[in-house]
Order: structure tokens, then sequence, then C-alpha cells
């Protein structure tokens, strides 16, 4: 699903609100079938490291750490046994294996997309929310990751896309209007 | 990944604002121990001038003993021991007891070991005319010391052998004597043994010969007229009691007491002893005051140091929370528990706490020379440290931990939207890695590229 409208129109509210991450003033938000604003803040965290994957248009990676250690970043939140392994394979899924060992600062803006990608479907989320993922990429860059973000949505997921791309609104099943915090159309 | 190898690995990334913060546990660690390493080093250098000035003092007591002995064997005796039927005026009047008593008496005394006299020295002592010079004399027989204490007893008196004879100075001057030289006392053939200085007493008159001979030439056998204890250690209130003790032994004598010699040489004794003593006390309380005026100090400083450098050390982690804001942001979102985001930095802050004490600890023993390994206080300061470190972060990680992800996300995408929108229209010439996002990559690796990075930024947003 695609959000799309000007600046200040309450996207980015909306994906937070989705996100677990601010609470809405009215409304519920019900995610696989729990309504997580009903549980208590440790809780809330426990169930966005579960079920929610975030990607950022400024990537938002650590930058002391490499590339490995940033997709790991998400097993903080999620230990289990078979992180590192889930995380090799997503690199290399996303073509960064050779990459592994760099820190962001030495990869291209296309490859730290690919890497924030990765650090958010290494806990296996339902759902990925997505603000701008394609606002700093070029045009082949931002393509790879529309097709990654439709992978996972053909492998059983919902992504929630935030973006003012349209040809990231025209790879969604369902394109939605903002304006004015208000849903405009649909 | 775990909280311990994230905080390794941003302590790795930011190394200057970690050594900071070690160099401030440093300083704080290192005064502590240097201060606690000083005094225990005050401590010990006192003992061992205490000591030193004891071991000293020791041996000037006994040369001081040892030349008192000497002194009061030349001055005179301590006490004399008469026949109870002799009176005082004869004796003072003719220089010798003309009353006698049995020689036993001193064998009696030195059997009962009366523990305030050290040596015994029977005499029988008479005025007597030196036919073949004409002259008159004091005779003394001796026979040495009557040991109290078994021969190993240090003797006091040398005894005269029988044949020998030793002569005060008047007479052997006068009569032109010297050792060896044979002399003829009253028919009896002796060798002079020994000459002795001028004393400017009767001593000088007196000629001293063996006791068993005395006592045949004098026709006295088995007899004395006095006892001598000498180096007795009484003071002039324990002398009754001396009195009385060997009165009870010996029922037919009297004591008189050479009482001006014995209690100078006691008041010498006793206040060379006093003075040593106080010599002693008065070292001690320097050096006490010294410690105390050292402790009183590191009281002060101490408390000071350890303040200031926790004050510091919660600047530097607030400076980190606030470099950290879109890493703890981001992280948070990832479903990161609050009191994990808390232990990032109190973690960080225990690691620089150990770190710092194990480097503040070596140069605090450095700085003081001959400071001694002390485990207890390094095994404290490894626990202690850590924990202040922790405790000064407290708030800053708190602060880290309460941070709303939502706030944090949204005013970075903000910051991001403004840069990019200046950088597509080349307002600035700044690169966007610095001024756009002034928390990216190039910088943060110190405050100072933090506030040059933000002072960059802020032109950047001028120009916008």
């Amino acid at each position: 699903m695609a959000v799309q409208g000007p600046s200040g129109s309450g996207k980015t509210t909306l994906l937070m609100a989705a996100g677990v991450l601010m609470q809405p003033d009215s409304g519920a938000v019900v995610i696989a079938g729990e309504e997580p604003y009903k549980l208590s803040s440790e809780q809330r965290a426990g169930f966005r490291a579960a079920h929610i994957g975030f990607v950022f248009q400024q990537f938002h990676l650590v930058h002391y750490l490499n590339v490995l250690d940033n997709v790991l970043t998400a097993a903080l939140a999620l230990p289990a046994a078979d992180a590192k392994e889930r995380a090799h394979e997503l690199i290399k899924r996303f073509g960064l294996a050779n990459r592994a060992g760099h820190v962001p600062s030495e990869l291209s803006t296309g490859e730290r997309q690919r890497v924030a990608l990765a650090r958010a479907l290494l806990n296996r989320p339902k759902l990925l929310l997505a603000d701008e993922p394609t606002g700093n990429l070029d045009e082949e860059n931002g393509r790879l990751v529309l097709d990654c973000l439709a992978g996972f949505a053909k492998e059983g997921g919902a992504v929630l896309l935030v973006t003012h791309d349209p040809k990231a609104a025209q790879v969604s099943h369902r394109a939605l209007r903002m304006e004015n915090g208000r849903l405009a159309a649909s | 990944m775990n909280i311990g190898r994230l905080i390794i690995r941003e302590i790795l990334f930011r190394k200057l604002s970690f050594a900071l913060g070690v160099l401030s546990v440093l300083a704080a660690v290192g005064c502590l121990v240097g201060a606690l390493a000083s005094l225990r080093n005050h401590d010990r250098r006192t003992e061992q001038i205490i000591a030193a000035k004891q071991a000293e003092t020791q041996e000037k007591m006994e040369l001081l003993a040892d030349d008192y002995r000497r002194i009061t064997l030349k001055l005179g005796f301590n006490v004399l021991i008469l026949p109870k039927d002799q009176k005082l005026s004869d004796l003072y009047a003719d220089d010798y007891a003309s009353k006698y008593m049995p020689e036993e008496y001193a064998t009696r005394l030195a059997k009962s070991r009366v523990a305030t006299i050290n040596h015994i020295l029977p005499s029988l002592q008479q005025k007597v005319k030196w036919p073949e010079t004409g002259r008159t004399i004091l005779l003394m027989g001796v026979r040495g010391e009557v040991y109290m204490r078994g021969a190993g007893q240090k003797p006091m008196l040398e005894p005269v052998q029988a044949g020998k004879i030793v002569l005060g100075s008047e007479l052997h001057q006068s009569l032109k004597l010297k050792v060896g030289d044979k002399t003829r006392l009253m028919g009896h053939e002796f060798t002079v043994a020994k000459l002795n200085d001028e004393r400017g007493t009767k001593d000088d008159i007196t000629a001293w010969i063996n006791l068993a001979e005395a006592q045949a030439m004098l026709g006295k056998a088995g007899q004395i007229n006095g006892i001598l204890a000498l180096d007795c250690t009484c003071a002039d209130a324990r002398l009754p009691l001396i009195r009385a003790e060997i009165e009870k032994i010996l029922p037919d004598t009297q004591v008189i007491e050479f009482a001006s010699q014995a209690i100078a040489r006691a008041e010498t004794r006793n206040r060379a002893s006093a003075e040593a003593v106080a010599t002693i006390e008065r070292e001690k309380q320097g050096r006490a005051r010294l410690r105390s005026e050292r402790e009183a100090f590191a009281a002060v400083l101490v408390p000071l140091v350890v303040l200031g450098c926790a004050v510091w050390i919660g600047f530097l982690a607030l400076a980190n929370v606030r470099e950290r804001r879109g890493e703890i942001g981001v992280l948070r979102a990832l479903g990161v528990r609050a009191r994990q985001i808390l232990w990032l930095f109190l973690g960080r802050a225990m690691v620089m706490g150990v770190v710092g004490t194990c480097l503040g600890y070596a140069s605090g023993q450095a700085a003081i020379a001959g400071a001694e390994f002390n485990a207890p206080l390094l095994a404290a300061v490894l626990v202690g440290a850590p924990l202040l470190a922790a405790l000064a972060s407290w708030v800053p990680a708190l602060l880290a931990a309460q941070q709303d992800p939502a706030d944090i996300l949204r005013q970075e995408s903000e910051w991001t939207q403004s840069s990019n929108f200046a950088t597509s229209r080349n307002i600035s010439a700044v690169p966007t890695a610095w001024c756009g996002r002034w928390r990216a990559s190039h910088c943060g690796l110190a405050q100072v590229s933090l506030w040059r990075c933000r002072g960059r930024a802020a032109a950047a947003r001028r120009r916008c």
C-alpha cells in the first residue's frame, strides 16, 4: 500500500502510528490481530521487533558498524540463534556479500538502502513500513528497492509505503492520498 | 550482535570521547591511589624512622649506662654495708670502719640475689703504717667481685691477685714505683700490678692487695669491715626499701648510701632515658602531625577530584547521548527496549571505569616511589570507580532510554529534507555529509567535530 501526499499531510505520522511508535489520539491500530497500543511500553517494543520492519529515507544505519553488524542490530531486540546465518543470507540476497565488512560511509547510497532493507527483514516481520525508501536513490537503485519490497509482499508480507515517487506508487496494490492529516483519496 | 559488542564497537569508533572519559577516571583513581599510597608510605617511613631512633637511643643508652658504670666506679661506692655497731662518726673521722663482720656475709648477700644491687665487693680496709717507707697509708684488701648472677657477669672491679699490689697516685709517685717493681709492705713482698691516676681522694694514699693477704697481715682472718654494693638500680624513693632488704638478709649490718652519687646517677640516667623517650615521642608526634596534614589535604583533594571527574563523565555521557540520538531512535524503532538503551550507556561508562581504574591505579602507584601493591585497594577501586562512572552517566543514560523514537525519527527526517533542499539548489558549498547530517559518519569522532559540523550545518541552513 502506497501513501502519497504533500509535505505535512500526515504521511509520516500515519507511518509512526502504524509502526507502534506514536499512539494515535483516537481509533485503534490492529496488527496481526493484536492491538499493540494496549500493551505496555516494553511489550510494544517487543511487538515492534517481532512484527514490524522499518526502512527510512535516510537509512539510519549505525555508522560505526559494518554491514553485517548493522543488519544484526535488529537481533538486539529479538535475539535468535540463526540471526547471523539469516543476516548473511539477506546480505547475499541484496548483493552485498562483498561489502559485509564495510562501514556505511564506504557504501553507495543504494547499498546503504539495501543494508537498511536487510536489517528490516532480519526478524521476518509481517509488516514493513517504508518512509520514502527511494527518495535518496537513483533510478536503478530505486527500482531495486521497490523490487525487494514487492518481493516481500509477494511472500505474504504487508508493506506500507510513504512515497512521492509515482513509480513506487505504481508497484503497490493500493494507493492512498493524504491531505491535511486526512485520507483524501484511495 | 549484543549490547556488549555494540558498546565495544562504539568505543573503538569514538576513541577520543572514550579516552577523555578514561582520563577522567584515571585522574580520580590515580589521585585516590596516590594519596593512599602516599599515606601508607608515610606510615612505613614513620615506622622506620621511629625504629631507627629507638635502636639509636637504645644503643646510646647502653653506652651511657656503661659510661655511668665506669664513672660510678671512679667516683666511689653507691652503698656501703657496715657492721651494725660501727659508729659513723668514727668511720668518717678515720676513713675506715673499725668494726668487723664475717666475709661470709658477702656470699650470703650475693646468694640472696637482692634485685636492686648488681655488684658486691667485700673489703677489709685499715689505716696502717708502711714501715718500709715510713708512710701512713690506707690498706685495702679486696677479693674482687662476689658474683650474683654466675661467672658470666661482667665484673665491676678486677680482683687483686695474691702477691700483687695496686697503688694510689700519691704513693707510687712519691715512692717512684712502676708497674712490675717489687716492694715490701709490712714484711711481705709485692709486685706492683697497677698504678692508679690521681683522683684527689683518699684513694691516692691507698694500697690495694688481695683480701686473704690483707686479712693475714692485719690478723683478721675471715673478717671484712665493709661490703661495697655497686651499680644499684635505685632511685631516692626506693633506698629505704634497699636498706630494709639488706638488713633483713644481714641483720647485723647497717647500710650507708652515698646519696649524692647514687641519686645523681639515677636521676641523670632517668633523665637521659626520659629525654630519649621524649625525643621519640616528639618524632612520633611530628610524623603524626605531618600525616594528619596530608590526610586532611587528601580528604579535600580526593573528593573534589572525584566530583569533578564525575561531572566531566556525566557531561561526556550527555554529549554521547546527543551525538547518538539518531542511533537511539532507530534502535528503539527496531524494538530495542529502553532498558537495553540504558545499559548501552551505563555499560560504556563501566568499561570506561574499568580501563580508567587500571590505568589510574598504575599511575597512582608509579607516582609514589616505593608504593606497594595493594590488592584490596585495587579490588575496591575496580568495583567503586566503574560504579561511580555508571552513576555519573545515569541521568544521561536515563534521558537516552526515555527518548521518544518517533520524535527522533521525525526530526531526523525533517533535518534531512531541509538539507537535501539546500543541496538541490546548490546553496551551500558545504558538503551534505557535513551540514545536512551533522551526526553522520564523517562527524562525531569527537566533540570538536560535532561542534564544527553543527556550525557548518547552521551556516547552510541560514543560506537556505
